[in-house]
């Protein structure tokens, strides 16, 4: 927790978790809203799930690649503290981060398009399996990533992709068959499809509970694998 | 009485690309003691420092910190000890006051007791008037003081530090010493990586000297410069006059070389109780006064340069 804390006194104004971790989801939804039949009830999942995922990412990319290149991450492995409870702290974070990002987009739904989710509880829910797995998938990512030049880069390269391969913006119905699988095996398509079931009702591509339970799995696989990578990070 | 703080025993490092960066050293940092680690640069002195701490895993052999083997009691270890690394690496946007509360937690103080060590070591590094000022807008030497108050904010026993006053003025650089002795009258075992060898004569009790991933030799500077001294020098005034060098060459055995200096005579011998005989009998003889006699220890660049077998071509 003290990580946590210490990272969203340190970053959170930082231009890149900023930028591309809150204006650009907003900017984006807004974007689809202007146009005509833009921001659908359909759309609106995706939208949240965009904004968690990107500014959940952007956070740890920052924290940890900076960290890392002037000698400051070294000081959390001096600590008496677990590998994943370090993991966990910078997750955290970005975690919180995740959370900040989504809010502009709800108030677009919520209360411009009159978007009444239909589980309240199971969104909760569906938010945070959906954040902790974006961050935790952030802290992994950034352990690959050398230079803090690199990081908007590289995380754009993974994450652009995955927007458009993940049910978020483009329905599956519109995609080529071929493509199916490369959906399934993304994390950020079980994300989405939990906030989908609990913002309509219904889920397009996997069931409501394969969604909750993989959002979860794969938050922990990337945080345990996180773990690992800080572990090794001692030469 | 000669507890050792720090136990090394055959501790190696081998990397996967197949380099030995340390080839099975040995030592023991007394209780107490501030032991100086000094080599020249690339000698295997950081390798070192970091299986020490626990920041790199140990290849074979075994170090033992207050008892603890740190490879299996890593997170015991690390509460007993404060590391001060190289660089100045605290967190820019945090306040001085915000820095230390982060370490304090970070090694388990708890609240009252966390705020109260964070002020009194501010206090103790003349930081207070910091206290709120963000990492990033203090001077080179004040980062450096609160990086090494941010490692003793939990009150180690023991406390690593690496280059502590590289690329500092003379001022800074002397004021750390002072308040480094200052710890360690406090008890504090103290354990300096450097190549300083100024830094490492100056405030080590002991020292130990590494070069290419091996103990060359432990010993306190004093031992240090006997053993190796590559010259002694006597400096003589005597009065009313100075005689001619050459004179008093010819008259003191194992005399190497005399020569004129600020006024006095430096006379380079190889045995120093020949020569202080010889020195007294030559101004009874000659009816002269002693005004001076002092015997300059060896200098220790000079010392050290001999300690690692190396010379330099000008």
């Amino acid at each position: 927790m003290y990580i946590a804390l210490k990272d969203l006194q340190e970053y959170y104004m930082k231009p890149g978790s900023i930028s591309w971790g809150i204006l650009f989801p907003f900017v984006f939804a807004l974007a689809f809203m202007f146009r005509h039949g833009g921001l659908t009830t359909w759309l609106v999942p995706g939208m949240i799930s965009l904004a968690l995922f990107f500014g959940a990412t952007s956070m740890s990319g920052m924290s940890i690649v900076f960290e890392r290149r002037i000698g400051s991450f070294e000081r959390l492995l001096l600590f008496p503290a677990s590998y994943i409870g370090i993991a966990l702290g910078k997750s955290l974070s970005s975690f919180f981060l995740g959370l900040v990002s989504a809010v502009p987009i709800f108030l677009l739904a919520y209360f411009i398009l009159h978007v009444i989710p239909v589980h309240a509880i199971l969104l909760v829910l569906a938010i945070v399996l959906a954040s902790f797995a974006s961050s935790s998938f952030g802290v992994l990512l950034s352990f690959i990533i050398k230079e803090p030049e690199q990081v908007m880069v590289i995380l754009n390269l993974v994450r652009f992709p995955m927007m458009f391969l993940s049910d978020v913006i483009i329905p599956v119905s519109l995609m080529p068959h071929y493509l199916l699988s490369i959906v399934l095996i993304q994390p950020l398509t079980y994300m989405t499809e939990a906030i989908r079931y609990a913002s309509t009702g219904s889920c397009d591509i996997v069931s409501p509970l394969a969604a909750y339970v993989v959002s979860f799995l794969i938050g922990l696989a990337f945080l345990l694998l996180a773990a690992y990578a800080i572990k090794r990070s001692r030469t | 009485m000669d507890e050792c703080a720090i136990r090394v025993e055959g501790l190696k490092k081998a990397y996967p690309s197949g380099t030995i960066a340390v080839k099975g050293i040995s030592f023991c940092v007394k209780k107490g003691e501030i032991f100086g680690f000094l080599g020249p640069n690339g000698a295997g002195k950081t390798t070192t420092v970091r299986m020490l701490v626990g920041l790199a895993e140990i290849t074979s052999g075994k170090v033992e910190i207050c008892k603890y083997d740190v490879s299996k009691n890593r997170k015991h270890v690390q509460r007993l000890i404060g590391v001060v690394p190289d660089i100045s690496n605290l967190y820019s946007e945090l306040t001085c006051y915000q820095n230390l509360l982060f370490s304090a937690k970070m090694y388990g103080v708890k609240g009252s007791i966390a705020r109260k060590n964070a002020e009194e070591i501010l206090s103790f590094f003349g930081l207070e008037r910091y206290r709120d000022m963000k990492f990033k807008a203090l001077s080179k030497g004040l980062k450096r003081r609160l990086t090494i108050a941010a490692a003793l904010v939990h009150n180690p026993r023991v406390l690593f530090l690496d280059e502590p006053t590289s690329g500092l003025d003379i001022i800074s650089r002397r004021l750390l010493w002072d308040e480094l002795i200052e710890l360690n009258k406090r008890g504090i075992t103290i354990f300096l990586t450097t190549h300083n060898i100024y830094e490492a004569f100056n405030i080590s009790h002991r020292v130990a000297v590494i070069n290419k991933g091996k103990i060359v030799v432990v010993g306190t500077p004093q031992e240090l410069g006997r053993k190796f001294s590559v010259k002694e020098v006597i400096e003589i005034g005597f009065y009313p006059y100075n005689p001619e060098p050459q004179d008093l060459l010819h008259s003191i055995k194992g005399a190497l070389d005399v020569r004129r200096s600020n006024g006095y005579l430096e006379l380079i011998i190889d045995n120093e109780v020949d020569a202080l005989e010889g020195i007294v009998s030559y101004a009874k003889h000659k009816g002269l006064g002693i005004s001076l006699l002092r015997l300059k220890e060896a200098d220790a660049e000079e010392v050290f340069l001999k300690i690692i077998g190396e010379r330099i071509d000008r």
